[in-house]
């Protein structure tokens, strides 16, 4: 009983804290922010934070993670940090198209609030975005984001600002737009971002999202991302996860595809204490076709869980699901893949597999795939692993006269290469298999922490 | 000649059964030994031992090679010390490039050796000779270490790979098993190619066919886990004309 009494105690301060700055929040925020503030505030009023018995979040008890006594920023903080010192790993071919978000609110310091770049794409902060294109944000702000998990209503409850992305129909962009998500604080604080995308019919672009903490206090980051596609449309997004163990985030990702669609994630946990990831994807038009891709490299005492959802509510759709694991030490994760296939969706494929493997018996992994269908003319298939490192190739190895160690890395990056190859773009993707294999080795930096050098 | 192998009442068991039941064999530079012997008999087992895999237990004896105690190394010291094993049934490795696989071997054994490392396109010039020398399809090196190949392909590499390695003492282990007679050929002009005054070959095989291309300095007979026969060459002739019976028959005395 006392558990419940400290959840709630949680809970209640999150909805003091909203009475309190009710009126700042509506002050400064459009129109459609505060419309799905209000329900947010409601749906999380009656559905707190989801607690043991919540089936979604079996793997990862979530109350322990909010007992830190966070401070949550209302406002931006001013923070003093170097941002040459950040990006001193920079690489020459920077992009000029980044985005820096500080403890979740949009910073100037690399840019205006709001920017048009010569394709007509506009970028910038979700604040600013959300009172300069209000039709936009009426058409597709909070319409995707369900308030179904306690977390996310949260999130629209508190939201203030994040990064915006509005690419125009018929838009064809082929570099990455990269958004760097910066915790820097002298104390343990709280975020939670509010992101939106939208590409417009015909379009095409991709986004890198880098999330870094650059201060060793504990941050918990509960952030919303809706991710609107048009018809005709390609989108790649990739995450790269590299805070530190004491980061917990909270990623909430709701896509909605129309038809002929084409979205492709990726996303990166390469450290963090605890990340739970949560893919939420309604493909709503026929003919649209999803990847969702994982890599998970977790050691320590580390925790990762990933949950996908792959609503296909519209015939003829496609959805790839693999999400690939290595787990070392005492780190533990979990894989929570479901399918649903609704009555009308014939001709659908849909396909997920979940591959992990645990370098010491003390590492855990639970996969858990669900697949609900009901309609009869499908292919679904699914699959999970669980496994070591195959003995018999490492002894081919070292017979070789390669040392056992090398010859683990090279097996376990031969493992993360099949996530990795599908990122498209090649510099991007060769930057991330460099990480990824300091990662394997160890050996990744606070130089390899600066986002730029994804790009 | 200098004295490289020297195996001294070697016995080993798996699980508690006695496989190898005191085996000796002197293998000196410049030498090819053949190691017959029918199904079960100990062949691989032995093979593997000398190449360091510790899948049976060696209950006594010893094995030296050039003057050290092989026991005394892992897999990839005695590698490096110029062991190499062409195994029977090559393993496949999804996702790891033959040239990735090969590069970081060649480097280590020259990081062993006090040398640099290759350069990428050193690499690629010696590569490309090996493969010549060898005779494999050139496209074998950008796929995955033996995923999809067949099983001449498999046999193939093996040589390709102890030719980039270029070890003192090569033990194939029925490397001849599985193959059409042109793969055959192939890989014997590649051990023989290979061969030199100092290093030394011990071919295991079950059957004759493969010494018609590789001629051996002597021939042992490997049975129920002792060498119980060797001779010169006429040796595998005779076991061929003869078959294995003949040797059981010896054996046990009839």
């Amino acid at each position: 009983m006392q558990n419940e009494i400290v959840i709630s105690d949680i809970e209640r301060e999150f909805i003091d804290l909203y009475r309190e700055n009710r009126n700042m929040f509506e002050a400064k925020a459009s129109a459609q922010v505060n419309k799905v503030r209000k329900s947010g505030i409601r749906d999380f009023e009656r559905l707190g934070i989801p607690g043991k018995k919540n089936e979604d979040y079996k793997y990862t008890p979530l109350q322990p993670l909010f007992r830190n006594g966070y401070r949550k920023y209302l406002e931006p903080k001013k923070v003093e940090f170097n941002l040459a010192h950040v990006f001193r790993c920079d690489i020459p071919t920077l992009d000029t198209h980044l985005v820096l978000i500080v403890n979740g609110f949009f910073d100037k310091k690399n840019g205006e609030l709001l920017r048009e770049l010569p394709s007509g794409i506009i970028i910038g902060s979700l604040a600013a975005a959300s009172h300069e294109y209000p039709e936009l944000f009426e058409k597709h702000y909070g319409k995707y984001a369900s308030h179904q998990d306690g977390l996310v209503a949260l999130n629209s409850a508190f939201a203030q600002d994040g990064f915006f992305l509005y690419v125009p129909k018929g838009t064809i962009y082929k570099k990455f737009i990269q958004i760097v998500n910066l915790l820097v604080a002298k104390e343990d604080i709280m975020v939670q971002h509010r992101n939106l995308i939208i590409v417009d019919d015909n379009a095409q672009a991709g986004v890198i999202i880098c999330d870094h903490a650059l201060t060793p206090h504990s941050f918990l980051t509960n952030s919303v991302t809706e991710i609107y596609t048009a018809e005709n449309t390609f989108f790649d997004y990739v995450k790269v996860q590299n805070e530190h163990n004491n980061a917990v985030q909270f990623s909430h990702i709701f896509v909605n595809q129309e038809a002929n669609s084409n979205m492709t994630s990726n996303i990166l946990t390469l450290h963090g204490g605890v990340v739970r990831n949560n893919v939420n994807v309604l493909l709503n038009g026929e003919g649209a076709e999803n990847n969702s891709y994982g890599l998970y490299l977790v050691d320590q005492e580390q925790h990762v869980d990933n949950y996908t959802f792959i609503d296909h509510a519209r015939p003829n759709c496609i959805s790839n699901q693999l999400y690939k694991g290595v787990l070392d030490d005492s780190a533990t994760g979990a894989f929570n893949g479901r399918i649903l296939v609704r009555k009308d969706s014939q001709k659908t494929h849909a396909y997920q597999a979940n591959n992990n493997i645990l370098l010491t018996d003390e590492a855990k992994i639970n996969s858990k795939p669900q697949l609900e269908i009901y309609a009869d003319d499908v292919k679904c298939s699914h699959g999970a692993t669980v496994g070591q490192l195959d003995d018999e190739a490492l002894f081919y190895m070292r017979s070789r006269g390669i040392p056992e160690k090398e010859a683990r890395l090279i097996m376990m990056s031969a493992f993360t290469h099949e996530i990795i190859s599908n990122i498209k773009t090649d510099p991007l993707r060769t930057r991330i298999n460099e990480l990824v294999e300091k990662r394997l080795r160890g050996e990744l930096s606070a130089c390899d922490n600066c986002a730029v050098k994804c790009y | 000649m200098k004295s490289m192998l020297n195996i001294k009442d070697l016995r080993a068991s798996i699980e508690g059964k006695e496989i190898l039941k005191g085996i000796n064999l002197e293998v000196r530079e410049g030498e090819v030994h053949a190691i017959m012997g029918p199904n079960g008999s100990g062949k691989s087992t032995l093979a593997s031992l000398v190449a360091g895999k510790n899948f049976a237990d060696v209950t006594s004896g010893s094995i030296t090679y050039l003057g050290k105690n092989l026991f005394d190394l892992n897999p990839e010291e005695r590698s490096k010390a110029g062991i190499f094993l062409g195994f029977q049934y090559p393993i496949e490795i999804p996702g790891v490039t033959m040239v990735n696989f090969l590069k970081t071997a060649v480097n280590e054994h020259r990081k062993h050796k006090g040398l640099e490392p290759l350069s990428a396109k050193d690499f690629l010039k010696l590569l490309r000779e090996k493969k010549d020398l060898v005779e494999i399809d050139s496209k074998l090196t950008s796929r995955s270490v033996n995923a999809g190949f067949s099983g001449g392909e498999k046999k193939k590499n093996e040589i390709f790979q102890m030719a980039m390695l270029e070890p003192k003492l090569a033990i194939l282990d029925e490397t001849d098993s599985g193959l059409d007679i042109d793969a055959l050929k192939i890989v014997a002009n590649g051990v023989n190619k290979l061969k030199r005054k100092d290093n030394a070959t011990i071919i295991i095989t079950h059957y004759q066919r493969l010494l018609d291309y590789i001629i051996p300095d002597f021939v042992h007979v490997l049975f129920d886990g002792r060498i119980v026969k060797s001779g010169g060459k006429e040796l595998a002739f005779e076991l061929e004309e003869k078959g294995y019976q003949w040797i059981k028959n010896q054996v046990n005395g009839n």
